[in-house]
């Protein structure tokens, strides 16, 4: 990874950074960067450190130690001239409620030192979804109406780079996926944009995500070639008392993890040099001993939550 | 520079536009000062009107009884029976039903005849000491004219004191209060409301993307304060009007050099109101810290109620750091005593010191970051 | 398809909603919807924002009176015994059911207090639950200074303190790591092999996958109900993000 501060056209070059609040630790040597026009995704719980980064990306926090650049420009130094050229959705509505939609827009418009017909091209795609209720509060639209607002204003100075933080949480399935695909729509466009989420199942609509725990990167890469680092086969089995079948799974003899995957339990075996078929016979005979004659066993490809999980370094424990 | 003032003209419409929709808080802001007027005029008058005078002759005759109606004729006095004990008269004033007693020892008629002294006992309720002052004040000056009409011969050769009120001669506790009052509603619209709306934006989130914008911080500073300014304006002339109409406050010095002294103390107040936004957490906090640490001064310290020369010291030394302690020089010196630039420039050199002084520790205050 | 077995009798029934309605004005927030939640079912509300989700709940937990129809949860009707019904469920919501400025002992001791619970009680439950959740070193710290993910997992057991028979979920594991969010999950499984009712609501449908059954609201009523598995193949689906989209886009067939 170069350290370069993007002469290379490289959007963002994360290199080394580190935050520290008092004793915490919030960012912790994180490097990365990101391409032109490249959909990132920074993929990781609340409080792993993804706000903070996205603070010291759009020149509100200081890193302790470490360097950043932004559009070629230094996260330090370069405080206005970066300011002049990134759109940020901060995590919380950060909106007006008392303006209206269209007053949003013009009053962000102005800070930015353009216009609402300016920067229509650009968000036109999104507005006209919300543009009927222009003249509606801010706080009387719905959670998704919202976000596309919130986009639109940080759209509407047409910056060269978009961050995004946890911009579809408190938001529903409808549309959190129309949100997703006007991502889809501003990346083919041309723009780079940087979004964070808690979600695992957003991860997949990124170009490349990086899995941020802690304040640490655990892993950079393309969502379907992050599920491949889960280094053991993996099974999904099914059974109607739940409960029981997770304990009894955990104490087979050569459990390496076993943990709540939806409606299945995923489970993976220590011994690595046993094929697939061997151990989902000996689970099934196992789990058939131990009366738990309806479950059902199937080989499933690993993705990028269990590797997440393996990655954590931790097993899950058994809560109560 | 066109661009930057092009932001600031959108930051100032949309502040108007969060006042002028949160119709509650406006029409508190618009109400709110002749509500004060209205209260501080006639509810929280220091002149004694209705005096619960409890008249006890030891042994009625025709004296006293001449005398009782000299004080029920003058107006002022509400008359009250109790018993001739003394003990009667403390439960008097304990049950609240009396604020002074006079006693007149028994024979008073005989004693006027025989040309010897009168022997009568004016006891006040001192529980409030200037009330009871007062009260006995009142009190004395019936008994004064009584012995001038009995013995005019008397008069002629003593030494009559004639008292004569300055600037405020019918000694109307409303022509003090008025300008007190525009002190306190400019801290409450200035301080209190920056405080408040800044502090909101924090809260909100919005500040953050107003952060990571090219605004800078005097952008927002401005555009935060400049309505507020106006605003404040409109409650200067709204209590003066309801002032000079409803009570016939007088207004003897220059228009002019009252509001030039308004606007400069708002902008003290809007400053205050900044720092205050700048350096607390929450809207709560900065909504307190501006309750507290403006509007007690200016009302306790800034000689609005107590005056200042009857503070201890290091009170007296506390109260020249309150800025509505010079503001209200300034205003009651042009509205009651006429005075002008001559007499009150130590005033506006003191605020103007206070202004940016205040102003830049704000703008220092008001980071360009968030940590 | 007997994965989760009919309730029966009246006493295995732990939630019955026969033809609920509420309307404000004109407009008909929730339409004549019907189910029934049998007792240890961990049962998935979902809807869109503006479908009526928050509506209904506010119904079950007696907080909202209905125009039509009726509710029994815990065996009280809403409506007449409301008052009998919240002493019987148990309520937590992902941000405000516990004080951050309390610690974890004081947050325990005043939920206990609320529900009448005795000094001995609270103090035997309470160190239970501590112990159980792993937070002995922690059990003096204000809640404030707590990972999410152990808010979450304290304010659930808080909110199972009295013992309630129903405990109502609203988006309750948003934004914690995946083992946090499993452990979570274990925490309610465990909960209803003890007998206790879970009614979850969330927004996200990967969450749902880990309910029992899932009634999907759209417009006000009940648009699909259904196992994950059932409602995946009447959708003909492997994923019920889709089977969500259809039906709040319409297109969807109504089950």
């Amino acid at each position: 990874m170069t350290a370069s501060s993007g002469v290379d056209g490289t959007p963002v070059v994360v290199d080394g950074v580190t935050k520290r609040f008092g004793a915490t630790t919030a960012l912790d040597q994180v490097s990365f960067a990101v391409q032109p026009a490249e959909l990132f995704g920074l993929v990781g719980p609340d409080g792993g450190g993804k706000t903070t980064l996205f603070r010291v990306l759009t020149t509100l926090m200081l890193p302790d130690a470490g360097r950043a650049s932004v559009l070629g420009l230094d996260v330090v130094r370069d405080l206005w001239a970066i300011r002049a050229r990134v759109g940020y959705m901060p995590g919380r509505f950060s909106l007006y409620g008392d303006l209206t939609v269209e007053e949003n827009l013009k009053f962000f418009a102005s800070v930015f030192g353009t216009n609402l017909e300016h920067g229509y091209a650009l968000i036109a795609p999104i507005y006209r979804q919300i543009e009927r209720f222009k003249d509606r509060r801010a706080a009387a639209l719905s959670g998704g109406m919202k976000q596309k607002l919130a986009l639109s204003c940080a759209l509407v100075h047409r910056p060269q780079l978009l961050f995004l933080d946890e911009p579809t949480t408190g938001v529903d399935a409808v549309s959190r996926r129309e949100f997703w695909d006007l991502l889809a729509e501003l990346k083919a466009g041309g723009l780079t944009i940087v979004v964070s989420t808690p979600y695992m199942d957003e991860a997949a609509r990124c170009d490349r995500v990086a899995l941020i725990q802690e304040g640490r990167v655990l892993a950079i890469d393309a969502p379907s070639q992050i599920g491949a680092r889960f280094p053991r086969a993996m099974f999904a089995v099914r059974a109607r008392q739940r409960s029981r079948l997770l304990s009894t799974l955990r104490q087979y003899p050569s459990i390496a993890s076993a943990y709540p995957f939806g409606e299945d339990v995923h489970v993976s075996d220590s011994r690595t040099d046993l094929a697939p078929d061997v151990i989902m016979r000996e689970l099934q005979a196992y789990l058939a001993a131990a009366g738990l004659d309806d479950a059902r066993i199937r080989q499933k490809a690993p993705g990028i939550e269990d590797a997440f999980i393996e990655l954590m370094g931790r097993a899950p424990e058994v809560a109560a | 520079m066109t661009q930057a003032l092009a932001a600031l003209r959108a930051f100032i419409v949309k502040e108007f536009q969060h006042i002028l929709r949160d119709r509650q808080t406006l029409v508190i802001l618009l109400a709110l000062p002749v509500a004060q007027l209205t209260l501080f005029g006639f509810a929280l008058r220091t002149d004694v009107r209705d005096i619960r005078l409890a008249y006890i002759a030891e042994a009625p005759d025709d004296a006293t009884a001449a005398l009782r109606t000299r004080f029920a004729r003058n107006g002022r006095f509400t008359l009250v029976d109790v018993a001739p004990t003394p003990g009667a008269i403390e439960a008097a004033f304990r049950a609240d039903r009396a604020d002074v007693a006079l006693v007149i020892a028994s024979g008073l008629a005989e004693r006027l005849r025989d040309g010897r002294d009168a022997e009568l006992q004016v006891i006040a309720d001192a529980s409030d000491p200037n009330t009871g002052a007062t009260m006995q004040t009142h009190v004395v000056a019936v008994l004064t004219g009584w012995q001038r009409d009995l013995l005019p011969q008397a008069a002629s050769g003593g030494i009559e004191p004639r008292i004569r009120m300055l600037f405020n001669p019918t000694l109307e506790s409303v022509n003090l209060f008025v300008p007190g009052l525009i002190a306190l509603i400019l801290t409450i619209v200035t301080a209190l409301m920056t405080a408040i709306s800044l502090s909101r934006e924090k809260e909100r989130g919005t500040l953050e993307v107003l952060l990571v914008s090219p605004l800078h911080p005097w952008q927002v500073i401005v555009g935060k304060v400049a309505p507020y300014l106006l605003l404040a304006f409109v409650n200067v002339v709204s209590v003066l009007v309801a002032a000079w109409l409803v009570f016939g406050v007088p207004f003897r010095g220059s228009l002019v050099t009252l509001m030039a002294g308004s606007t400069l103390y708002a902008l003290v107040g809007l400053a205050l109101g900044v720092l205050i936004a700048a350096i607390t957490s929450s809207q709560l906090t900065a909504m307190l810290a501006a309750l507290i640490g403006t509007m007690m001064p200016s009302t306790l310290l800034s000689g609005m109620i107590f005056p200042i020369a009857s503070m201890p010291a290091p009170l007296q030394l506390l109260s020249s750091i309150v800025p509505a302690r010079w503001f209200i020089d300034i205003s009651r010196g042009i509205m009651l005593k006429g005075a002008g630039w001559t007499e009150l420039w130590p005033q506006f050199a003191v605020l103007t010191a206070m202004f940016a002084a205040l102003m830049t520790l704000a703008i220092r205050r008001f980071s360009v970051r968030l940590d | 398809m007997s994965h989760v077995p009919a309730p029966t009798s009246p006493a295995r029934v732990a939630i019955r909603v026969d033809d609920l309605t509420r309307r404000f004005g004109d407009f008909t927030a929730v339409d004549a919807i019907r189910f029934e939640v049998a007792s240890g079912e961990v049962f998935g509300f979902l809807g869109a924002n503006g479908a009526g989700k928050t509506t209904a709940i506010r119904m079950l937990i007696g907080l909202l009176a209905p125009t039509d129809g009726r509710a029994q949860v815990a065996g009280f009707d809403v409506a007449t015994d409301a008052e009998q019904v919240r002493r019987r469920i148990g309520y937590m919501s992902q941000r405000f059911s516990l004080y951050e400025d309390l610690t974890v002992r004081e947050n325990i001791a005043l939920y206990g207090g609320i529900y009448g619970l005795s000094d001995a009680d609270i103090a035997a439950r309470g160190g239970t639950m501590i112990a159980e959740l792993r937070l002995e070193a922690h059990a003096d710290e204000l809640v404030r200074t707590l990972p999410l993910g152990w808010k979450q997992k304290l304010a659930f057991s808080v909110a199972l303190l009295h013992g309630p028979d129903v405990v109502f979920l609203d988006e309750p594991t948003g934004g914690v790591d995946p083992i946090t969010r499993r452990q979570f999950w274990e925490l309610i499984y465990a909960a209803a092999a003890r007998g206790t009712t879970v009614f979850v609501t969330t927004h996200y449908l990967d969450e749902a996958e880990y309910c029992d059954r899932v009634a999907i609201m759209v417009d006000g009523r009940i648009a699909a109900l259904g196992t994950p598995e059932e409602l995946k193949r009447d959708f003909a689906t492997d994923s019920l993000d889709e089977v969500f989209v259809r039906l709040a886009r319409g297109t969807g067939a109504v089950a």
